[in-house]
């Protein structure tokens, strides 16, 4: 069987990330073993810009980003294994594989980063009532289509959801020639980013109809129409108020979920809000040694950050390898008032040596708030906020002596006036 | 184009009914020809219930339902196994929450008695609860029925028209019925682009089965279209119940099923509505409703977000009450099978074999040289241990990729699948029959490359493979830079 220090599941930008991460932090084997024909994951298909802000601030299109990845694993010796699948881990962290080459393989690892990224919601997953005709189908997967293969998937779209990569897509379909309809979404406010909406929706006059949904879908072969109607407080449709847009398209951007199948099978611990597993202070998971980070521990919005908490996943799987993460209990990052989730759930103060960083999301839209961090019930920072968003990823940073014998922690939003 | 044709025997409809009746006659030296209007294989009722292998208890002893849900679902075991085809014995509950409830378990009981059903009992709630922990509380009994199961139905007539075709008989695909005409003893069945000559014709035609019969008989019967809509959850949801639970029928209703489905999912359903149009298999935010919140007195903690697609079936419920099985000496040769609702799929077995005892009738059945009773084996990947996959791969590499990760399928297993006999030509054809676009993700990451090998095996352009229906485009031509190339 082979051995190696650290195994990356998934060569996206957190697979990749956190491969070089290991490799720069002493791992010595560091493998990453991607399912496609390719490293860089859906940043591919993401030939718009915005990508690289943060991080090397620059505005890059995705493969751009993904090639400066690319380019630093291929210099390096961290070992890749392309067309293979992962059929399963387990908490010896026996990594089973499966490729046309080499058949079945089982490969163990020191540590594993669970790099798999996330997928779409589905047609199905709503439960959207009317037929079942073709040209229905997630935004991703258009994207896939229209940017990869170079096909048209439809002339007329309605697109439900205002998801940044619907967002997208409403300007992507638009320069190719379609018309798009109208963006249907069912919150009083978009989960895309405000750059998005302004650069995808309003410079194209896509109306962006908040508080409504598709009731219904007609058409036997091809998709012919969609019902869409407001929905009221407890986002029920209110009856009277569906109209009946003919469209041929109807593409999907309802939210994204962690790709979970392995940890899942392997008993890792899930978190219900974040859909993932469950992290702590060093991105591990309830497995000793299962490292997650990127979309496959909560879904972010902006790669650059996929990319920090994978380095940071990836440093610290190299420290585990070398023995120097202190197991233990730890305390919880608890998710207050206003607050949906909190990544790291799980806090061991043990190994808080640099800085902590929460990141979190907001469960509605603030106009002027401040967010609260309280260490045992003391009120330790305030930041005023004038805008605060569920589609717009939060973090703090906590220095290591604030969190010395905590014994709780917890983070909350107050409206200011 | 207008070619004549000679048949022995000519099957209308290719569902469960019609492929059984197919498989099951191609044992005897015949000809035989199944025309089906739609693109594919079970397209009809077949495809879309609740895939439920009933025990034998809930229809009126006496009836054509009665006996022929007994013996079919007894033949299921060596069917399935012969046919290659998921089958699960999983048992079934009819669970009980009034004393009222209790005297319909005991009547239920006592029909399965008369009806010669095996292993039927009537449970204590503890006993209940400690087989289906998640029930509701508050049930007081219920029935159980151990020869129930689950068989994916859609798979079923694959196969029989598989095993048919693997013995010789042929199926037109896309090929509507507009008239039959008798012609001596022989009848002209006459199709857009053909002109069938038949000793026999099987009405096999679902829904449209009164449409068909009246082409060549004074009508007798009518069809009334009911419509039943389901949920499926995903497998992570699988282990909510471990039998199959039906509600107790009232005045008011006929309750709902929640069921392990053949493939490990939970099927949720069905409500019953009578449409007009049969092929109006749309849901309706009220019918799902329904369905969901009746489904909840069963099982409390159901969760929406375990759902991974809703659908909807059509029953042909006839006028008549029971199945319409039979010959008629105004028009010899002319074979019903109709109004093959609920428990039509238990049934199909034993229809199949007693259909061939009308035919018997008309023609003398002398037994085949070379016939082959069961089908090639179907690579099912995921099922399999590493030492079976590993050696697997090594005889074909295309066993080494999957496809569709969240069934866990391959490239190899979709390619056989467009290549045998009654095999895949369009994304639904190939999910039916590998299961790849059936899992949560509902074909999102799978779909383009199953394009792709569908394009490649059956050397088609891409923006010609459908979803489903033969009008059913994906894919609308190039992208501006791709059609400058």
């Amino acid at each position: 069987m082979k051995q190696y220090d650290v195994i990356c599941i998934g060569g996206g930008p957190a697979g990749l990330a956190a491969a070089l991460s290991a490799k720069e932090n002493g791992a010595k084997s560091v493998c990453i073993i991607e399912r496609d024909l390719e490293l860089g994951g859906i940043l591919h298909q993401c030939i718009h810009n915005g990508f690289g802000l943060h991080i090397f601030k620059e505005d890059l299109t995705g493969p751009e980003y993904a090639q400066r990845f690319i380019d630093k694993v291929s210099e390096s010796d961290i070992e890749i294994k392309m067309d293979t699948m992962v059929l399963e881990i387990d908490k010896k962290r026996n990594v089973h594989t499966l490729n046309p080459n080499e058949g079945y393989q089982k490969l163990h690892a020191k540590a594993i980063v669970l790099t798999m990224g996330c997928r779409e919601r589905t047609r199905g997953a709503l439960a959207i009532p009317g037929t079942r005709p073709a040209g229905i189908m997630t935004a991703g997967t258009a994207q896939k289509l229209v940017n990869i293969e170079g096909y048209m998937v439809g002339k007329k779209v309605v697109i439900l959801g205002s998801g940044d990569i619907g967002l997208i897509m409403a300007r992507r379909m638009t320069l190719e020639g379609a018309k798009v309809l109208a963006v249907a979404e069912l919150m009083p406010y978009s989960s895309g980013l405000t750059r998005n909406i302004v650069q995808c929706l309003d410079d194209y006059q896509i109306p962006l109809l908040l508080k409504h949904t598709v009731t219904n879908i007609y058409g036997r072969d091809r998709i012919e129409s969609v019902d869409i109607s407001e929905v009221d407080e407890k986002f029920n449709p209110i009856s009277g108020t569906e109209k009946n847009y003919k469209c041929d398209t109807l593409l999907l951007s309802v939210g994204l979920l962690p790709e979970i199948e392995l940890p899942f099978a392997a008993n890792v611990i899930m978190d219900k809000r974040t859909k993932g597993p469950r992290v702590n202070e060093v991105m591990e998971t309830s497995i000793p040694g299962i490292f997650a980070c990127g979309n496959v521990a909560h879904v972010h919005d902006l790669v650059d950050y996929v990319t920090i908490e994978s380095q940071k996943a990836g440093y610290f799987a190299a420290e585990f390898t070398k023995g120097t993460i202190i197991s233990g209990n730890g305390i919880c990052s608890l998710a207050g008032n206003g607050i949906s989730y909190i990544v790291p759930q799980e806090i061991r103060l043990q190994n808080c040596k640099i800085e902590l960083e929460l990141y979190f999301r907001v469960n509605r839209v603030y106009n002027n708030a401040k967010i609260v961090l309280r260490i045992d019930d003391e009120v330790i920072k305030e930041i005023r906020k004038r805008h605060l968003a569920p589609g717009e990823m939060e973090s703090i940073k906590i220095k290591p002596e604030l969190l010395i014998e905590a014994e709780s922690l917890r983070l909350d939003i107050v409206s200011t006036k | 184009m207008n070619k004549q044709m000679k048949y022995d025997i000519v099957i209308v409809g290719a569902g469960i009914i019609g492929t059984a009746i197919a498989s099951v006659l191609s044992k005897y030296d015949l000809s035989i020809c199944v025309l089906e209007k739609t693109n594919d294989i079970s397209n009809g009722a077949s495809k879309a219930n609740s895939g439920i292998v009933h025990a034998g208890y809930d229809a009126k002893p006496g009836t054509l339902m009665a006996k022929f849900n007994a013996e079919g679902t007894s033949m299921y075991p060596e069917l399935c196994e012969r046919l290659d085809v998921p089958f699960r014995p999983i048992g079934s509950y009819v669970i009980a929450f009034t004393d009222d409830d209790i005297k319909t378990l005991h009547e239920l009981k006592e029909r399965g008695e008369k009806n010669d059903i095996p292993d039927i009992r009537i449970l204590s709630r503890d006993e209940l609860l400690l087989d289906e922990p998640n029930l509701n509380p508050e049930v007081k009994a219920a029935l159980y029925a151990a020869t129930s199961g689950v068989v994916s139905p859609y798979e079923l007539s694959i196969a029989f028209m598989e095993h048919a075709m693997d013995n010789g008989a042929k199926l037109m695909l896309e090929t509507p019925l507009l008239s039959i005409k008798n012609k001596s003893v022989n009848y002209i069945l006459q199709t857009p682009d053909n002109e069938l000559e038949t000793k026999i014709v099987i009405n096999a035609a679902g829904a449209f089965g009164d449409e068909i019969h009246n082409m060549v008989l004074q009508a007798t019967f009518k069809l009334q279209a009911r419509r039943g809509e389901y949920f499926l959850l995903d497998k992570y949801a699988g282990d909510s119940v471990n039998h199959i639970i039906f509600q107790c029928p009232t005045d008011l209703s006929k309750g709902v099923l929640i069921a392990p489905t053949a493939h490990e999912n939970i099927i949720i359903g069905p409500n019953a509505e009578d449409v007009n149009d049969p092929e109006a298999v749309e849901t309706t935010q009220r019918g799902l409703d329904e369905v969901w919140d009746s489904s909840l007195k069963s099982l409390p903690a159901l969760a929406k977000d375990q759902v991974i697609t809703t659908f909807s079936g059509m029953r042909a419920e006839p006028s008549t009450g029971d199945f319409i099985i039979q010959d008629y000496d105004e028009a010899p040769g002319f074979i019903d099978v109709a109004g093959i609702k609920s428990p039509g799929l238990s049934a199909a077995p034993a229809i199949a074999e007693y259909v061939t005892d009308l035919v018997k009738k008309y023609i003398k059945l002398k037994n085949k040289d070379n016939y082959k009773s069961g089908r090639r084996k179907i690579v099912r990947f995921h099922t399999l241990s590493y030492e079976e996959k590993a050696a697997l791969v090594k005889e074909n590499p295309q066993y080494g990729r999957i496809i569709c990760r969240c069934e866990g399928v391959t490239e190899a297993e979709i390619v056989d699948c467009i290549h045998r006999n009654a095999g895949a030509h369009t994304l639904d054809a190939v999910k039916r029959r590998t299961r790849s676009g059936g899992g949560r993700c509902q074909g999102g990451f799978c779909a383009p490359r199953i394009i792709d090998i569908l394009s490649r095996e059956l050397k088609i352009p891409k923006e010609q493979i459908l979803k489903d229906s033969s009008e059913s485009r994906i894919i609308f031509g190039k992208t501006k830079g791709e059609s400058l190339k």
